[in-house]
C-alpha cells in the first residue's frame, strides 16, 4: 500500500512538471517518474520479504528478490546520464531560442 | 554451434568498434573501421538468415547459465531478417555520411556504431528487460548525433526527441515492473501467453506495447517524429528512419506475438489504431514544402502499413508485415539519402527552391523515381508486391474496408511523391533572386549518388525476385503465429 500511495505521489507530481514550459521543470518532472517507475520495480519483487538477497545469512522466504533491485540499478543509471544530457540540452537552448517563439519550421 | 556464438558478437563487434574509434584520431582510419564493422554484421547476418531459413531458432544462453536464469540472445527468422536488413542500411548510411563529410566529426563512427550495436541487440534479445537496455543503448547515441550539429532548431528538435523517448522509456520501465510483478518473468519464453491467460498480465504488458507505439510513432503519439527527424544532418535521418522508429515496430510484432499469444480481444483496437497511424501520416505529409519534411510523413504512414498485417494476426497477415517492413525499411531510407544528397549539394530540399534536377542529375533522378515509385506500390518493385500481398492479407479476413483504404492511401502517397518529383526533378531551375549573382552550384557528387542508387536497385531485385524474400517472411511469419519453436529454445527447455 505504501509503495502504491508513493508512486501515485511521484507520478503526480511528475506529470504535473513534465506539463509545465520550461525544460528544466520538465526534467524535474522526469525525475519523479523515474523514481516512480523505480518503486513500482522494487514492488514488483514482493513488498513483504525485505531481508538482504544474501544466501546463508538470511532465510530464503525473508530474503527479498534481487533481480528487481538490478532493474532499479540499471534504470538509475540510465535515466541518469539521459537526465544530466536534458538539463544540458536546457542550457544549450536558453540562449539561442526564448520558450515561446513562433515555430520557425513554417514556410511561407 | 557456430551461429549461437555469432549472437552475443552482433553486439559487442560494434561496441567493441565503437571504443577502438574513440582512439582513432585519423578520420580515414575511423571511417574504414565503421564500413568494416557494419560490412562484417551483414555478413554474419546473411549467416544467421541461412541458419534460420528452415524456421530454426539458433540460442545463444550468455555466459553458459542454464535456460530461465541465462539472458538469453535468440535469432528466428523474423530476427535475422531484421538484423540483415538493419545492417545493409548501417553500412549504406556510413558510406553516406563518408561522402557528406559528417562522418569527420570525431565521435559520429563510434557514435553511429554503438546506436547500431543496441539495434542489433533488440532485435536478437529475448528477455524484455534486456530488450529496455538495448533500446537505451540505441537510443542515447541518437541524441547526440541529433543535437551534434548545435544549431537552434536541432537543439528544439532534441528537446522533443529527448523528452518523448524519456517519457516512452519511463513508460516501458513501468510495463516490465507490473509484468514482473504479475508473472514473475522477463524471459520471453516465459512470458509465452502470459497476456493470453491472465487479464493482470495483460494490463501489463498492454502498457508495454503503448510504450513500444510511442516509439514506433504511432497515432496519437506520432507528433514528435515529424518535429525531429528533419533536423538532423540526412544521413542521420536515413540511420534513425531506418533503425530507431524500427525497434518499436518490431517489438511490438514480438511481444503481440509471443506475450498476448496474438490475442483476437485485441486486434480491433489495433486495427483501428494503425489505420489512423496509415492515413493521418499520409495527410500530413500533404501539407508539407520539404522533400525529407514529406518523407519522414510517411515513415509514420508506412509503419501503420507495416502493422496492419500483424492486425490480421494469421500467416498471411503475418507474412504481408514482415515483407513489408524489409521492403520499407530498404526504400524509406533510399529515399531520404536521395534526398540528402540533394540537400547536401544544393543546401536546401525545400520544393519551391529546387526544379530541373532530372537533366542535371539524370542517375539522382531515376533511383528517386524508382524508390518513390516502390514506396506508393507500383510493380515491378518490391512495394508493390508489398501492398498486394497485405491487401490480399486483409480481404482474405473479409477486412474490406481496412485493404479499401490500404489502396486509397497508396494513390495518397502517389500524390506526394509526384509532388516531390515536380518540385526537384522536373521543369526549369527556379529563377535565381536578381539581387544575388548566379552562383554555379556543382554536380552531385558520385559518391552521394551511390548510396540511394544501390538500395531502389535492392528494392527493384526484392520486387523481381520476390519469391525468395517472400517464403523467407512466410517461414518467418510462421514462427510468430506458433511460436512454440521460440519459446522452447528461449526458456532452454
Amino acid at each position: 500500500m505504501t509503495a502504491a500511495v508513493a508512486v501515485a505521489v511521484l507520478v503526480t507530481g511528475g506529470v504535473f512538471l513534465v506539463l509545465q514550459r520550461g525544460l528544466v521543470r520538465v526534467t524535474l518532472g522526469f525525475i519523479l517518474l523515474g523514481h516512480a517507475a523505480n518503486v513500482l520495480l522494487l514492488a514488483a519483487g514482493g513488498m513483504a520479504r525485505r531481508e538482504a538477497p544474501l544466501v546463508g545469512r538470511v532465510d530464503l522466504p525473508e530474503a527479498s528478490d534481487p533481480l528487481p533491485q538490478a532493474f532499479a540499478l540499471t534504470a538509475i543509471v540510465i535515466t541518469f546520464g539521459i537526465t544530466v544530457y536534458l538539463f544540458g540540452l536546457a542550457g544549450a537552448g536558453a540562449d539561442a531560442e526564448p520558450d515561446d517563439e513562433p515555430d520557425p519550421e513554417v514556410l511561407p | 554451434m557456430t551461429a549461437s556464438a555469432l549472437l552475443p558478437l552482433l553486439v559487442a563487434g560494434p561496441l567493441v568498434g565503437a571504443f577502438v574509434a574513440t582512439g582513432l584520431t585519423r578520420p580515414a582510419a575511423r571511417r574504414a573501421l565503421g564500413l568494416l564493422v557494419s560490412a562484417a554484421v551483414l555478413a554474419g547476418s546473411v549467416l544467421l538468415v541461412m541458419a534460420t531459413r528452415d524456421g530454426q531458432v539458433v540460442v545463444a544462453q550468455v555466459a553458459g547459465w542454464p535456460g530461465g536464469i541465462a539472458i538469453p540472445f535468440a535469432a528466428d527468422p523474423l530476427s535475422a531478417l531484421m538484423v540483415l536488413v538493419a545492417s545493409l542500411l548501417v553500412t549504406t548510411c556510413l558510406a553516406f555520411a563518408a561522402a557528406t563529410g559528417d562522418d569527420l566529426d570525431r565521435w559520429f563512427v563510434p557514435l553511429a556504431l554503438v546506436l547500431s550495436g543496441g539495434v542489433y541487440g533488440a532485435f536478437v534479445t529475448a528477455d524484455l528487460f534486456n530488450l529496455f537496455v538495448l533500446v537505451e543503448v540505441a537510443l542515447i547515441p541518437s541524441y547526440v548525433l541529433l543535437t551534434a550539429g548545435g544549431r537552434p532548431e536541432q537543439v528544439r528538435a532534441g528537446r522533443i526527441y529527448l523528452t518523448v523517448n524519456l517519457l516512452g522509456s519511463t513508460i516501458l520501465l513501468a510495463g516490465i515492473a507490473l509484468l514482473y510483478g504479475v508473472t514473475g518473468s522477463v524471459n520471453l519464453g516465459e512470458l509465452a501467453g502470459a497476456a493470453a491467460d491472465s487479464n493482470a498480465a495483460a494490463l501489463a504488458a498492454g502498457v508495454v506495447l503503448v510504450a513500444f507505439g510511442v516509439k514506433a510513432a504511432l497515432v496519437p503519439a506520432h507528433g514528435w517524429l515529424p518535429a525531429t527527424y528533419p533536423s538532423a544532418p540526412p544521413a542521420v535521418t536515413a540511420l534513425f528512419s531506418g533503425l530507431l522508429t524500427k525497434i518499436g515496430v518490431y517489438a511490438i510484432f514480438r511481444v503481440y506475438a509471443v506475450v498476448f499469444d496474438g490475442d483476437a480481444r485485441l486486434s480491433s483496437v489495433l486495427l483501428v489504431v494503425f489505420l489512423a497511424t496509415m492515413v493521418v501520416g499520409v495527410l500530413g505529409a500533404l501539407g508539407e514544402g520539404r522533400m525529407r519534411s514529406i518523407l519522414v510523413f510517411h515513415m509514420i504512414s508506412q509503419v501503420g502499413y507495416i502493422l496492419l498485417g500483424l492486425s490480421f494476426f494469421g500467416v498471411l497477415g503475418v507474412t504481408a508485415g514482415i515483407f513489408y517492413f524489409l521492403h520499407n525499411t530498404v526504400v524509406k531510407a533510399s529515399l531520404l539519402l536521395t534526398a540528402g544528397a540533394v540537400e547536401t549539394t544544393h543546401g536546401t530540399d525545400r520544393l519551391d527552391r529546387l526544379g530541373g534536377l532530372a537533366r542535371r542529375e539524370p542517375l539522382l533522378a531515376v533511383a528517386f523515381f524508382a524508390a518513390a515509385v516502390s514506396l506508393a506500390g507500383l510493380p515491378p518493385f518490391s512495394g508493390f508486391v508489398a501492398k498486394l500481398v497485405l491487401v490480399r492479407a486483409a480481404f482474405a479476413e473479409q477486412a474490406y474496408l481496412a485493404g479499401g483504404l490500404a489502396v486509397v492511401v497508396s494513390l495518397f502517397t502517389l500524390l506526394s511523391m509526384m509532388k516531390i518529383w515536380n518540385g526537384v526533378f522536373w521543369g526549369e531551375p527556379p529563377d535565381q533572386p536578381p539581387a544575388e549573382p548566379a552562383v554555379e552550384v556543382p554536380r552531385i557528387p558520385r559518391s552521394l549518388v551511390w548510396p540511394g542508387v544501390v538500395l531502389a536497385g535492392v528494392s527493384l531485385a526484392v520486387g523481381l525476385g520476390a519469391e525468395l524474400v517472400l517464403g523467407l517472411s512466410q517461414t518467418a511469419a510462421e514462427g510468430l503465429v506458433d511460436p512454440s519453436d521460440y519459446v522452447d529454445a528461449v526458456s532452454g527447455r
